[in-house]
């Protein structure tokens, strides 16, 4: 379109006092601006929860988030529903508790790669396993950024990172797959370029009973980012824009990310099975009579 | 449905009356991992929870128990874990996040030769300054420490009631020798006493999550989805639950932490008195060596030894201005303890210097021979001026 | 201090709203606007960054991906027809 060739007075825009953002309701409004950097993807990812939320129309007596530590746990801080700031890579099972003491309600734990796969990947594999129904949203940024850098389990081989300065050379997980293998009954990855189809993969792992997980993968300028010369943040979302591949149902096994090739991207797996607290209700209590 | 609360006379092990216990207190989640010599609380609890409506996980670790402990409790139950010595240490990161964020959950610890994998089978007592002091940073504690299974119950069911009213984990730590043993457990059901979580007074907006107290304890416990919206954090905290990292908001809330137990200490403390009157040594004693050291008291005074016994029911908070108010009037103090001297230390800490201390230790794996306690009765009274 | 405004430019069926000060200059809204919509300021804001303007009002078809995609919370789009109880809240 060669509508910008043509010299045109830039529009002026009318002044107002400060508007409310449509979506300040999901938001503790006196905890922002957020620590995030410029370039970071966590803002997308939590601006997208909360139109995720919004077209559930799920409020604060509905859903609950628990998150680890790193850059992605501070997202349960900013989120103006009940929010569990826990231990790292301890979420999950923190969750596992709430879920369980209230199955009516939904429980999201947001957190980083870190957080949930390395030290937090033992109880990642067996609520998935387990198919406790929560909602795990893991963005990827392939390091523990909030430390400095460190590499960390989904760091690709050959990447640096503060504790790899002659590069990673440990096989990084492929998350999907890792979550596939284990069960989870709804398995999907966006960037978070994708934002319009990540706070639809959201809806969908809210609303789906069971185990979802959605591998959100985020820019992290001033530490990964910058180590491995991908540029600003601006930067890496024109590379997810080039790579990126949808492909629904495409097999998680051949979804590795590895840098310089395709970016799949998309819902991988949506099926059913029978959730914790169905199996426990079926086998246990109505089986034994214990509800009479 | 089954009944909750098991009334009548039953022959239990101590595990089974702490299971018991929970059940008869309200517990509405039990997330725990077997390990030697606690599984028959887990078993046991595995096959009543479903009964009373609750729901039994076994969690991957002792790491994941403690999360979920806490989890639980947030999501509006009374919650449980339990677990020994190697458990116990992998608990500990979490038992801080729930005393800063000031859960209120009961964890029990049937304590095992140690250090380290230890003596699976055979008792212990040497995780007793652990239980203190096992989680970095600052904090209160208490401790309960039954001598048998009908204690087993009744103090499983006080450890809920603590949790509720102080906000905080409590602990419950018994013993291999307590948790296996078989005795009367008596229950009835006109002597059990609950108390309930307390919901917060005002309206979300107006309550504030950590706004303490006279007793300086929070007013109030939101359950996850009633509206509050609250926000729970491990990190260092203002009293809306906003974590702000400065030395000023640790200063308004760590203190608190251990001063909302130290403050109520008369409240919480219980021991139990055998003897005392005309006592001039002290035995101080908890858990399964205070059975043993009824026997020591019993020989001790056969041979005319004026001893008589403090038995420590609540071991934190330390009774120490009851040691304090003994030690100006008695020749000294006997310790006996299966763990290489750890209580010892609060005694003579709280003696100053006033009355002789004797530990009388045991490295783990049995309970102690009796006369080595009249033992070290004998020799305080020999080195009595 | 300036007293912290909102900005708001008409398009052909809505407003688009900029909160300059919030703007931590990613320029994702700039790059990825499917319709040009958006520049980097002239000016810029309390923080040192270069917020968005508007452009070319007339190409926004309140698609609402900027206001989706945006870490900071700093531009959002508003259609003609919906309802003011949008901004309620």
């Amino acid at each position: 379109m060669p509508h910008r060739t043509k010299v045109k007075a830039v529009p002026v825009p009318e002044i107002l006092p400060q508007q409310a953002h449509p979506m300040q309701k999901y938001l503790r409004m006196d905890r922002l601006p957020h620590i995030w950097c410029s370039g970071c993807g966590l803002g997308t990812a939590l601006s997208c929860f909360t139109y995720a939320l919004d077209e559930l129309e799920l409020g604060a007596e509905d859903i609950g988030v628990v998150s680890g530590i790193g850059c992605t746990g501070r997202i349960a801080g900013y989120l103006n529903l009940d929010s569990y700031h826990t231990t790292h890579g301890r979420a999950i099972p923190f969750a596992t508790g709430l879920a369980v003491a209230k199955p009516d309600k939904k429980v999201v734990v947001f957190s980083g790669d870190g957080d949930l796969f390395a030290i937090g990947g033992n109880h990642f594999i067996h609520a998935a396993r387990r198919n406790i129904d929560m909602t795990v949203l893991c963005v990827n940024n392939f390091n523990y950024g909030m430390t400095g850098g460190q590499y960390g389990p989904t760091t690709p081989i050959g990447s640096r990172g503060t504790t790899a300065p002659y590069g990673n050379y440990e096989n990084p997980f492929n998350l999907p797959y890792l979550a596939a293998s284990c069960g989870a009954v709804y398995v999907a990855r966006w960037t978070s370029l994708h934002a319009r189809r990540l706070k639809e993969a959201m809806v969908e792992a809210i609303m789906k009973p069971g185990f979802t997980f959605v591998e959100i993968v985020s820019p992290c300028p001033t530490n990964y980012g910058r180590r491995n010369r991908l540029g600003d943040g601006l930067d890496e979302l024109r590379t997810y824009a080039e790579r990126s591949v949808i492909r629904h149902g495409a097999n998680p096994a051949e979804a590795d990310l590895i840098p310089g090739n395709d970016i799949i991207v998309g819902r991988f797996i949506d099926t059913t099975r029978p959730t914790f607290l169905e199996a426990y209700q079926e086998q246990i209590v109505r089986k034994n009579k214990f509800d009479k | 449905m089954a009944e909750r609360i098991l009334a009548g006379t039953h022959f239990l092990n101590g595990d089974e009356a702490c299971a018991e216990g929970a059940i008869a207190a309200g517990c509405g989640l039990f997330a725990g991992y077997p390990i030697t010599p606690q599984s028959e609380i887990a078993e046991r609890i595995s096959y009543r929870l479903p009964q009373v409506g609750g729901v039994f996980v076994q969690m991957e670790d002792e790491i994941s128990s403690m999360a979920a402990t806490l989890g639980g409790a947030w999501g509006g139950l009374k919650t449980m874990t339990a677990t020994s010595g190697p458990g116990f240490s992998l608990m500990m990161e979490n038992l801080g996040l729930g005393m800063i964020t000031e859960t209120p959950c009961v964890v029990i610890n049937i304590q095992r030769g140690g250090p380290s994998t230890g003596l699976p089978t055979l008792v212990g007592q040497a995780d007793m300054m652990q239980a203190r002091w096992g989680s970095h940073g600052d904090y209160g504690v208490i401790a309960l420490s039954p001598s048998s299974p009908q204690e087993s119950f009744e103090l499983t069911i006080r450890a809920f009631n603590l949790a509720e009213t102080y906000r905080l984990p409590v602990l419950v730590m018994s013993d291999e020798v307590v948790g296996h043993m078989f005795e009367r457990v008596v229950i009835d059901p006109e002597r059990i006493e609950l108390v309930e979580r307390k919901a917060p007074a005002e309206p979300p907006g107006e309550f504030l999550l950590y706004k303490p107290g006279e007793n300086l304890v929070p007013r109030g416990m939101p359950t996850f989805g009633d509206g509050h919206r609250v926000h729970v954090t491990g990190l260092t905290h203002d009293e809306r639950g906003y974590p702000i990292i400065d030395a000023k908001t640790q200063a308004q809330l760590v203190p608190r932490l251990k001063e909302k137990i130290a403050r109520n200490a008369e409240a919480i403390i219980d021991v139990e008195e055998t003897d005392l009157e005309d006592a001039e040594v002290v035995i101080v004693t908890y858990g399964i060596s205070a059975r043993t050291s009824l026997g020591a008291l019993r020989m001790a005074r056969e041979k005319g030894l004026k001893a008589g016994m403090l038995r420590l029911i609540t071991v934190w908070p330390f009774p120490e201005a009851r040691i304090r108010a003994l030690a100006d009037r008695v020749a000294g103090f006997v310790v006996p303890e299966i763990n290489l001297g750890q209580i010892v230390l609060e005694v003579e800490r709280a003696a100053c210097s006033k009355a002789q201390i004797r530990s009388v230790p045991h490295a783990g794996g049995e309970i102690h021979d009796p006369q080595t306690i009249v033992d070290a009765i004998e020799e305080v009274l020999r080195n009595a001026t | 201090m300036a007293t912290a405004v909102t900005k708001r430019w008409k398009t052909k069926h809505g407003y688009l709203y900029i909160q300059e000060d919030e703007c931590k200059g990613c320029g994702f809204c700039i790059e990825f606007c499917p319709k040009k919509v958006l520049e980097e300021s002239a000016q810029f804001n309390a923080k040192g960054y270069y917020p968005p303007r508007v452009v070319d009002a007339d190409a926004c078809v309140n698609c609402t991906f900027c206001e989706l995609i945006c870490p900071d919370f700093a531009i959002w789009s508003e259609k003609e027809q919906e309802e003011v109880s949008r901004n309620n809240g």
